[in-house]
């Protein structure tokens, strides 16, 4: 991998040379690829996909439907029909809560960790609310691991449905999902598996992990914002009432009733985000013209050297594992006596993007009794240079702020 | 951020707060937070006809929402009601970048953080403790 040539892909790097972009955990920047093939869907191709006749319609319609095909074979899904494509990991995960959650009965349990983004906390939350059901949480531990044993104390004959994240977005954690789905289909529960953080970093396969429903965010891999995808498996998904009515989601409709349209039509109500599915599709190809083996090789090699600088600030604690290797490119960390907005506001002055606050997880934060952190994360564009920085102005922060040292 | 920003007054009330601690018998208690940032704060005030006679705050949050509750408290203890009310809504201006500099003198070391007026994502920081102040006062 040329580092130079796979940041001249990016705009915006080229546009900021000052500027050490180390917040890939929340957006990932877009190559020029992904950009131009949004561009062309409104230059060339713009109607309404699977509406019209005409034959700009069904260009459309075929641009539409080769995205999904991508996506399919990207994440190694059977088949086509069990692609869904929503706004983002969020509307994913509101669909599968929405409309498996609708089966479950009083007394029911539905099992979720404590490390949870809220896109994945609170559907699953108000669901059980409307329905009776109960939120049950498993804990991990000080390294931000779910171990076995815990995870089987907490799944019960009652439990319906186990919600979890593949990569923590706090503390990078990769979660044993194959085992935990076995697990959760033994006890006679689906298993819905927020993809947010790994589907962009690591290879995911939904045959191999045998996960009932993957949710994640095209625009954390370079495709626009506004484009996700809900896998489910066809079985289930047939089985599901649909989450929107309206539009294109129907077969026959009479003054009293409605049928459905096929899948995955029947979850797609309203006009579609037909340009971002092509720029979804352009940013998985161009994963694979990096090839996605380098990709983790490369974030693997700028995650242990991020570690390691991290870990060599002052005052600085890294939260979660205590090996690079825990974390996947994502380090959430507190600074003594200085609070994460303000270590974010003096790196901003330093040119240097991260993230603070709670990341959309304060479930975690209470179980970590860590009000607020910060969070640097990587990407296979970033620089030792750039983490070097980082690990620098870190260094100076508790100084800037008025300590001795 | 402007290079400066974080200077000595603000890293001062923020490490070491004149009115960061637990008040006895207060007259009025009320809670702030931020819930985006996870600024959080409880003001409490000793009110006597109409004078506030004492004050204090606990909590966390980041220099600026701490600094600035403790700015504010230095300058209304001693004061009216209405006295501190006025002040508020000088910096609640302040803030906005509509402030006249009469006015700014009025505010005394919290006109330090007149520059949070260039910076949109700290602005529910700085007036936290000042939108505590305001409530408190007013809602019955």
């Amino acid at each position: 991998m040329n580092i130079n040539n796979i940041r001249a892909d990016f705009p915006l790097l080229a546009q900021y040379p000052q500027i050490a972009y180390l917040d890939n955990a929340a957006t990932l920047q877009k190559p020029r690829t992904v950009i131009e093939r949004e561009t062309a869907f409104y230059l060339k191709e713009n109607a309404n996909p699977l509406r019209g006749l005409y034959t700009l319609a069904q260009h459309a319609t075929e641009a539409y439907e080769e995205a999904r095909d991508t996506v399919r074979d990207f994440i190694h899904a059977r088949s086509s029909e069990e692609i869904i494509f929503t706004r983002n990991t969020t509307e994913s995960l509101n669909l599968a809560a929405s409309c498996w959650g609708s089966f479950l009965s009083q007394g029911d349990e539905v099992l979720i960790s404590v490390m949870e983004h809220h896109s994945n906390l609170i559907p699953w939350q108000q669901i059980c609310r409307r329905r009776g059901a109960i939120l049950k949480y498993v804990a991990c531990d000080e390294e931000g691991t779910i171990c076995e044993e815990a995870f089987r104390a907490a799944v019960t004959p009652r439990t319906k449905i186990v919600a979890m994240a593949h990569i923590s977005n706090v503390l990078g954690t990769l979660n044993d999902i194959k085992t935990f789905a076995r697990i959760a289909h033994q006890a006679g529960a689906v298993f819905v598996c927020d993809g947010a953080q790994s589907v962009p970093h690591i290879p995911v396969d939904v045959q191999d992990l045998d996960v009932d429903f993957l949710a994640f965010s095209g625009h954390k891999m370079g495709a626009p914002m506004g484009i996700g995808v809900l896998y489910g498996k066809k079985e289930l998904l047939e089985k599901m009432p649909p989450f929107l009515f309206g539009g294109e989601m129907i077969e026959y409709v009479t003054r009293e009733d409605a049928t459905w349209a096929e899948l995955p039509h029947k979850f797609e109500a309203g006009t579609v985000n037909a340009a971002g599915a092509c720029g979804l599709a352009e940013a998985i190809r161009y994963y694979q013209s990096l090839e996605f083996d380098r990709i983790v090789e490369r974030e693997h090699q700028l995650g242990v050297y991020a570690f390691e600088k991290l870990s060599s600030v002052p005052h600085l604690r890294i939260l979660g594992g205590s090996a690079a290797e825990k974390h996947h490119g994502i380090f959430t960390f507190v600074l003594e006596g200085v609070h994460p907005h303000d270590i974010a506001e003096i790196l901003s002055a330093d040119d240097i993007c991260i993230r603070a606050g709670h990341h959309c997880a304060q479930v975690l934060m209470q179980h970590m009794k860590t009000p607020s952190t910060a969070r640097a994360s990587i990407a296979f564009y970033n620089t030792e240079e750039e983490i070097l920085r980082l690990a620098e102005s870190l260094k100076t922060v508790r100084r800037r702020m008025g300590y001795a040292e | 951020m402007p290079s400066n920003f974080y200077r000595e007054i603000i890293n001062d009330h923020n490490l070491r707060p004149n009115h960061k601690h637990p008040l006895e018998g207060p007259s009025l208690t009320l809670r702030g937070v931020n819930p985006s940032c996870g600024d959080d704060i409880t003001l409490l005030l000793k009110v006597e006809n109409d004078l506030i006679t004492d004050g204090a705050y606990v909590g966390d949050g980041c220099a600026i929402s701490q600094a600035s509750a403790d700015m504010m408290l230095d300058l209304i203890i001693g004061r009216s009601k209405e006295e501190a009310l006025r002040l508020a809504d000088i910096f609640l201006r302040m803030i906005k970048g509509s402030v006249s500099e009469e006015e700014l003198e009025e505010l005394e070391e919290a006109a330090a953080l007149e520059d949070v007026s260039h910076m949109p994502a700290r602005v529910k920081c700085a007036v936290l403790g000042w939108h505590t102040l305001e409530n408190i006062l007013t809602i019955p």
